[in-house]
């Protein structure tokens, strides 16, 4: 593979490593720096910084890859979350064995009411998404079935402990936390380079192409809204073990919004936009504690600014690259005007195709698909 | 059988103040395909600014309290048309040919600096309406006792809603604002100005909503920095329930909504009452997305 095509290539994948190996220093650059108490306080900004990415990062195959504006994340996180607790308070389950429970509680819960509402155009499945949170938020404040202790919430959840390793202190907290978001972003790191994740795109970019291009445009949806839900759901374990007292309050709206927004202002869709937006919404949330009340103020005006001066993000997406070689052989339709114009060997070595979209397309043309292809945008 | 009667006129009484600000949202949906979530807000704004103006010119006791009420809901809903025209310019025209999820996003700034932005001028905690501005007595109908309140809210409310419908009908800017309602590249053509009918709707919405504030303080007494959110979603619910872009959709479905609610709330469960309105807007976008009277497509203010 040529190298500027390589180095470009992989550029998200190798700043992600670098990334994920200076936050995994973190704790023993604080004890180096002498942080006040070993840096408590710091690496508890951290861990609530660490779950909203990894939510964030759940939220952005649904809003960032599909393109459905979906506001109603923190209900399956709730979800989750409830699970968690419900299941380690009342029937003494350890927090572990409650994660992938949760994590299918959330994704079943998203299924059901994904199923009705999924080919809402967008404005209109926003609303229903928000009424879902408000629905979710009225349910466990009344204690739905008894379980969720209403207004007050639930208590008492215990830590973590896995192998009689009992995640007590917030540095091992730290390491589980970011551990799992270093996982999340991996693995939708290779969804969004999937198959899967190039469709979700083309569906966000085009539906009406995507399905005229065999891809079936409900099920995918359906299927992203379920994986982010389940994601999510695993999130709200990690933030029910962490905080240990869950209530109603912790999932509401504004929670919401700031989920949405730390997808949106980061870059909606990039990976690195969504860790950089967790860092600066929760993050500054924490710096600006003692500007409580001018705090929410300053983020709905700076969401309207950042509307009209930028409004695809501050990190947004990385084109994607492809080197014109590897396609050479595979798919004659895609490239062979190229040296038929004349165009000297030396530059299509470096010809760099803009998107998988334009690959997709004409890989279906190329397979035959030629009665659908031949409509396909490239 | 008093107890549903009481429900109903309370049922119909909140219904009108729905409807009122569904007229805001369904008039800028109408117009550009944009949710203005910051509505809900200026609505409560209308609420604050009329308990200001209450206090800045002491009307309290000077005159009849129908003037008084009166003279609240014209000023603040001229000072929140003024607001309204604002937001239209500064966060929503620049925004005029970018992509929907942008223009969202803008409105959901907006709703969150301005509730939070009543919340530092006024503070977290509901304020009162003075009460007894409007006389608290009630009329029997047919042996039960209806609040006068209630009568004056809906009848204020409904005179309103009428003033919009001869407005949009039977007068000149009106047929202008329908017709960018429905075309607004043709609109432009005919020699309409499409921006200054934009900024009109933008005064007139908020303008409705800033009524349907003050009268909700005068009818409950206490308003909170965070009322427009819920009473905006609901109000949204019923532009949706009666075809949003459709005006007397809108009065329908807010006066529904508002029935709806305050039965499910007296027969079901009070805890839930939130959560009725939340479920008919669920229920309405997956079974007829199109609303009840949504059919008339080419009429969409």
């Amino acid at each position: 593979m040529n190298k500027t095509v390589f180095f470009r290539r992989h550029f998200s994948l190798a700043a992600g490593c670098v990334f994920f190996a200076v936050m995994a220093c973190v704790p023993a650059l604080l004890d180096f720096a002498g942080a006040a108490r070993g840096g408590i306080a710091q690496l508890d900004i951290l861990n609530k910084i660490g779950i909203y990415a990894a939510l964030a990062l759940s939220l952005n195959i649904v809003l960032g890859q599909a393109g459905m504006f979906h506001m109603g994340h923190t209900a399956f996180f709730a979800v989750g979350a409830y699970a968690t607790a419900i299941l380690n308070t009342l029937y003494k389950w350890p927090v572990f064995a409650t994660m992938p429970v949760a994590g299918l509680f959330a994704a079943a819960f998203a299924f059901l009411v994904a199923i009705p509402i999924i080919h809402l155009r967008g404005d209109y499945l926003l609303i229903v998404t928000i009424g879902i949170v408000e629905i979710v938020g009225i349910a466990l404040k009344n204690n739905i079935f008894g379980l969720t202790g209403g207004a007050n919430g639930i208590y008492g959840i215990a830590r973590p402990e896995l192998f009689g390793l009992v995640f007590s202190t917030p540095k091992l907290q730290y390491g589980l936390i970011w551990g799992f978001t270093a996982l999340s972003a991996g693995l939708f790191y290779l969804l969004e380079h999937s198959r899967f994740g190039r469709a979700l795109n083309y569906i966000r970019y085009d539906d009406l192409a995507a399905s005229g291009c065999g891809i079936n445009v409900a099920r995918h949806k359906l299927a992203a809204f379920t994986l982010g839900a389940f994601w999510a759901g695993m999130a709200g374990t990690l933030f029910a073990a962490n905080i240990r007292t869950i209530e109603p309050t912790s999932f509401n709206f504004y929670e919401s919004v700031i989920l949405f927004a730390i997808v949106i202002l980061g870059g909606s869709g990039s990976i690195a936009g969504v860790l950089f937006g967790s860092f600066l919404l929760i993050g500054l949330q924490d710096v600006f504690r003692g500007f409580e009340n001018a705090r929410m103020l300053v983020f709905g005006a700076a969401m309207m600014l950042m509307m009209i001066f930028r409004p695809q993000g501050l990190l947004p997406p990385r084109r994607r690259h492809y080197d014109a070689h590897a396609f050479m052989g595979k798919f004659p339709s895609a490239l062979t005007p190229l040296p038929q114009s004349g165009l000297p060997t030396s530059m299509l070595s470096s010809a760099v195709l803009e998107d998988s979209l334009a690959a997709e397309a004409r890989s279906k043309t190329a397979t035959g698909n030629a009665k659908f292809g031949a409509s396909c945008p490239s | 059988m008093e107890e549903l009667f009481q429900q109903l006129t309370n049922g119909l009484a909140v219904g009108a103040i729905y409807a009122l600000i569904a007229l805001g949202y369904t008039m800028v949906y109408g117009m550009l395909r944009l949710i203005n979530f910051a509505h809900g807000d200026l609505f409560t704004l209308g609420a604050y600014l009329g308990l200001t103006l209450l206090a800045a010119f002491a009307l309290e006791g000077k005159m009849n309290g129908l003037a008084v009420g009166g003279a609240l809901i014209v000023m603040s809903m001229g000072l929140v048309a003024l607001v309204g025209y604002l937001l239209e310019r500064i966060a929503y025209r620049p925004l005029r040919n970018s992509n929907r999820l942008t223009a969202v996003v803008s409105a959901l700034g907006a709703s969150i600096f301005f509730s939070n932005a009543i919340m530092l001028a006024y503070g977290a905690r509901s304020q009162v309406y003075p009460g007894g501005i409007l006389p608290t007595t009630a009329i029997a109908f047919f042996g039960v006792e209806i609040p006068l309140m209630r009568i004056l809210m809906f009848i204020g409310a409904i005179a309103l809603m009428l003033a919009l419908y001869w407005f949009i009908h039977r007068t000149r800017i009106g047929s202008a604002i329908r017709a960018v309602a429905i075309d607004q590249g043709a609109a432009k053509l005919m020699g309409i100005n499409v921006n200054s009918v934009i900024s009109l709707v933008f005064l007139i919405g908020p303008g409705l909503g800033a009524a349907g504030g003050v009268m909700v303080g005068l009818y409950y007494g206490e308003i909170r920095y965070d009322m427009g959110f819920s009473f905006g979603l609901k109000a949204f619910t019923a532009a949706i329930l009666g075809g949003i872009g459709n005006i007397p959709g809108a009065m329908l479905g807010g006066l529904l909504l508002g029935v709806i609610e305050a039965l499910g709330a007296a027969y079901i469960s009070i805890a839930w009452k939130d959560a009725i309105a939340f479920t008919v807007l669920i229920l309405i976008l997956i079974f007829r997305p199109t609303g009840l009277l949504g059919e008339r497509v080419a009429d969409k203010l």
